[in-house]
């Protein structure tokens, strides 16, 4: 429990000083460009890893199992532009249709 | 263009914040129902304060949901924090932009900053690098309250769903990164940054303990921020 509240803790204020950085402590600096280039594409590599991590992966295995399904079709459903209500419930509900039919 | 749209144009600090409030009411009940699957994934670890609490001060859905499926696959507080504030990475270069567009005392200025999340940061350009602070305020009010307010009911009705398995809520976790993956990851180096953090962290997933695979997709994005655009 003790780990819960330190990650809420630290990330709390973590993402403050993320959001205050540039208006308060930066003012008028800025990062230099090679900096700004790695930020800008940390949100879709670690997005991606995710993905793959919460699809396939089970403890320190990877397998293959009914989030499987869920994820395609989360994925087709954005293709399509569904709201993403619709993609986050309708994966949930492929899923559990899945471990239900197996 | 810039001086037409200067924020002075615009009307009076209420109307613009009231004007933001409207608009971001649709994006409030998208993620008052997000924040619901937050509250019933978070409950079995965290127990029912802290996902209230860390929604109230936290307010991100990415790092959020990231920290807790670090921890959910057993990875150390640290890795959780540290897959968290890289996710929230972006607000620093968000943050940046904005800064020029906000005025007046550091503590007004930081409690426009605080507000910043990526939809009512994005609606809040007016063009010419400027940005109305009024109406990224008002948009993330809606968001804000249907983000705490769906943790709180996630929290509750969670145990009485029943097993999380069998409902699927397991596939909420990618569904949910696929969806904000699809809005990030647009261009070239952004696409490039996705290949190589998935195929970084599947590769690793056998041999190192949970989390650290996820922080390890770092990598990538070093390494696509050196392509060309």
């Amino acid at each position: 429990m003790t780990a819960v509240w330190v990650t809420v803790a630290v990330l709390a204020l973590g993402t403050a000083v993320l959001r205050l950085a540039g208006p308060l402590a930066l003012g008028g600096r800025s990062l230099s460009a090679s900096a700004l280039n790695v930020v800008e594409l940390l949100a879709s590599a670690l997005l991606a890893a995710l993905v793959v991590v919460e699809t396939f992966g089970k403890g320190r295995a990877l397998t293959l199992d009914a989030r499987v399904l869920g994820a395609a079709f989360a994925a087709a459903a954005l293709m399509r532009r569904a709201p993403m209500i619709v993609v986050v419930l309708g994966a949930a509900a492929v899923t559990a249709i899945a471990r239900l039919l197996t | 263009m810039g001086a037409a749209c200067a924020p002075e144009r615009l009307g009076s600090a209420r109307e613009r914040r009231r004007a933001g409030i409207r608009r971001g009411i649709p994006f409030g009940i998208a993620v008052f129902a997000i924040s619901i699957s937050f509250g019933v994934l978070a409950r079995p670890l965290m127990g029912p304060v802290a996902p209230i609490v860390m929604s109230i001060v936290v307010f991100s859905g990415s790092a959020q949901f990231g920290a807790l499926a670090v921890l959910t696959a057993g990875g150390s507080a640290a890795a959780a924090i540290v897959a968290g504030l890289l996710l929230n990475a972006r607000y620093l270069a968000m943050g940046l932009a904005l800064a020029p567009s906000l005025r007046g005392r550091a503590a007004s200025r930081a409690a426009f900053a605080m507000t910043t999340v990526d939809a009512s940061w994005a609606a809040a350009s007016i063009g010419g690098g400027a940005f109305d602070p009024w109406h990224m305020v008002g948009m993330s009010i809606p968001q804000y309250a249907g983000w705490v307010l769906g943790t709180v009911v996630g929290v509750f009705i969670g145990p009485a769903l029943g097993d999380p398995q069998s409902l699927g809520l397991d596939a909420l976790f990618p569904a949910f990164f696929i969806a904000l993956l699809f809005a990030e990851a647009r261009g070239r180096r952004r696409l490039a940054a996705a290949g190589g953090g998935a195929g970084i962290a599947l590769a690793l997933t056998p041999f190192v303990p949970a989390g650290l695979p996820i922080l390890a997709a770092a990598a990538a994005a070093v390494a696509a921020s050196r392509m060309r655009s």
